[in-house]
């Protein structure tokens, strides 16, 4: 027992420092711009970069709309399965990990073979087109992470009979959803959000090659020129994953309380 | 009498081949209280569902008003419904759980509110408008989901054992209160039970189904004094069997314990010699034989439960054993165990029943 316990504190501690210490070295790095002293300028010449600024808030609108179309997609889907198709389980499931199994790289050479100029839905060939590829592209990489979040969230209400309380009260379909199932599985939808937005934000493949200019494509456009700004934004990005992370288990604590049966 | 409210025609349904409602025929009048009793997995369920529209029969007809509502969604069928496990949305407080139906069909804000403030009263839950279900004991969610089934004034309503998450005395007070709201509004309702006592205590008539048949529809005291099958005789209340034989199937007489009695409920269709089971209520039997008892029986005391008000006493008769219920007599207490007792039934309290 006590032995198991010492050895559980010496994993841990080692993962611990596994995650830690470079993330700690980044970010020493990045104060280091200056030769005499410790600084914060590293941060101050990305923040006040122009171009930093179009990037990062370029990924947030793509983040936003993927959020929403996504939240379109899969809420609907995930209720009808767990009502009317539970026998679909396995295979809706299957198809959301796709995202996960074949690597973003192939996926975007399929959409440049398939929307290309001379294709015959040429989105590339327009900038809203390719901001809307960019955008569909990010809801199929965060299918998997979103489609499980709404699931979880259904897991937690009796889908079946508030559908049919609401139903036998007047209400349609689509308000059902809308009034009865969404707000009650709305923290688990926001933890699909933020999850959504931590990949926009880090993704640099797609956008990339689809010649988008996200925040990702910043970074590495920085990389490759200066020193220590790369590690500043390198911190950067990795608290603003770690906030919306932050953000979900803060909501977890916000969800509605299910009624009690007694 | 008045044409039937509604109507149920050879109604028939099957869960993967499974027959689970086996051709049902219902008629119910307007503000009629009806009970569904039967036991569990007998398709009292599966047929509320079908009324409300949420199973759809594979055949036979459901008729309101003389309207076949079979092309109706659920939504447009104008039907209240209480559920087994609440199902207040948990997101609404109370006053916008009741008001939602009102909500729905687009009743302007103050005659809602109005219409909120009318059903919390009828629910006896005032006040409560703000709280949220989970803040709400078992009973008055049940309560709250009442007034929500009711608030928009619909032609029916049907409740699916809404009392059995409760516990015992809410039950009581509940299905009084629910019977109360049910004659003061008149409204037509279904009620789902499993719970023999409560489906006798509030009905105007039962349904007793088995195995997704109807045994037998009629009036509490009709099921219970009148049953026309053997499984209606047993799942409502208590029986007792008495094995005896056809003495004379002509004169309806037969020897039992000894003694040869006549039956009056005795069918012509037995033979002489036949056995037959004489069975009756525990409460037709009697410490005392005179003048109406005419079957007469010596045994022994075999067990005593004090009841309160009643006491069952479990008198063995030799080949037989029965049960029978005195009242409490303050001045008097109950024979102990193993003390010889006679005891009186009349014979025109013995059912004959056949399957
Ligand atoms: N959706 C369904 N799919 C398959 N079988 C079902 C379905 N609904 C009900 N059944 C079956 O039909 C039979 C009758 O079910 P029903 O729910 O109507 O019974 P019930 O009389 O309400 O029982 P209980 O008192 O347990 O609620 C049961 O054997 C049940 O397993
Ligand atoms: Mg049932």
């Amino acid at each position: 027992m006590k032995q198991g316990k010492l050895w559980s504190w010496v994993i841990f501690i080692l993962g611990a420092l596994y995650f830690l210490v470079p993330l700690y070295a980044t970010f020493d790095f990045s104060l280091h711009i200056r030769r005499d002293h410790l600084s914060f300028d590293a941060y101050a010449n990305v923040l006040n970069d122009p171009r930093f600024q179009a990037a990062f808030s370029y990924s947030l609108i793509i983040g936003a709309a993927a959020i929403v179309v996504g939240l379109l997609l899969v809420v609907p889907a995930a209720y009808y399965v767990r009502l009317r198709a539970p026998h679909l389980r396995p295979i809706i499931e299957f198809i959301t990990l796709l995202p996960l199994i074949i690597p973003a790289i192939i996926l975007v050479f399929g959409y440049i073979r398939m929307y290309n100029t001379s294709s015959l839905i040429p989105l590339l060939g327009t900038n809203f087109g390719s901001d809307v590829l960019l955008t569909l592209a990010y809801v199929a990489l965060a299918l998997p992470y979103m489609y499980r979040a709404v699931d979880t969230g259904l897991r937690t209400i009796d889908v079946q009979t508030l559908t049919e309380a609401a139903n036998i009260l007047g209400a349609n379909q689509a308000t059902i959803i809308a009034r009865v199932i969404f707000p009650n599985i709305i923290v688990a939808v926001l933890s699909g959000a933020f999850l959504t937005l931590a990949i926009v934000i880090g993704e640099f493949t797609i956008a990339s090659l689809l010649n988008r200019q996200v925040f990702g494509v910043y970074m590495q456009n920085v990389g490759a020129n200066r020193a220590y700004e790369p590690s500043a934004l390198a911190v950067i990005s990795f608290v603003i994953t770690w906030g919306a992370m932050g953000m979900i288990q803060l909501l977890a604590r916000f969800a509605p309380k299910t009624a009690r049966l007694d | 009498m008045a044409e039937e409210f509604l109507r149920i025609d050879k109604l028939v349904k099957s869960f993967g081949g499974i027959p689970v409602v086996k051709g049902v025929d219902l008629g119910f009048n307007k503000g009629e209280f009806v009970s569904l009793l039967g036991p569990s997995g007998c398709g009292k369920t599966t047929i509320l569902r079908m009324i409300a529209g949420f199973e759809r029969p594979d055949s036979g007809r459901i008729v309101v008003e003389g309207n076949d509502i079979a092309h109706l969604q659920p939504n447009q069928r104008k039907i209240g419904m209480v559920f087994q496990a609440y199902a207040l949305f948990p997101n609404m407080n109370v006053a916008e759980n009741v008001g939602f139906g009102l909500k729905i069909a687009g009743m302007p804000r103050p005659q809602r509110e109005a219409r909120v403030e009318e059903m919390l009263k009828l629910i006896g839950l005032s006040g409560y408008d703000k709280r949220f279900p989970f803040e709400l004991s078992g009973g008055q969610q049940q309560r709250v989901a009442l007034a929500r089934a009711l608030a928009p004034s619909p032609r029916m309503l049907l409740l699916d054992e809404p009392l059995s998450a409760l516990d015992a005395k809410i039950r009581v007070s509940l299905r009084e209160q629910i019977r109360e709201i049910q004659r003061e509004l008149g409204i037509t309702t279904v009620f789902v039970t499993h719970d023999q006592e409560e489906a006798l205590s509030i009905s105007d008539r039962i349904v007793v189904l088995n195995a997704g048949s109807v045994e037998q529809f009629g009036q509490p005291f009709e099921i219970y004094n009148r049953p026309q099958t053997k499984f209606v005789a047993t799942f409502v209340g208590q029986l007792n069997t008495l094995n005896a034989t056809v003495a004379n199937a002509g004169q309806k007489t037969v020897t039992v314990g000894g003694a040869t009695v006549t039956i009056p409920s005795l069918p012509a269709t037995l033979r002489d010699g036949e056995a037959v089971a004489l069975t009756m209520r525990p409460e037709a039997v009697s410490l005392a034989d005179g003048a109406t008892r005419d079957i007469v029986l010596d045994g022994k005391v075999a067990e005593v439960h004090f009841l309160g008000s009643v006491i069952r006493l479990k008198v063995d008769l030799g080949d037989n054993a029965i049960s029978l219920d005195t009242f409490n007599d303050q001045r008097t207490p109950p024979p102990p165990h193993g003390a010889p007792v006679r005891i009186g039934i009349a014979s025109s309290d013995v059912l004959v029943l056949g399957n």
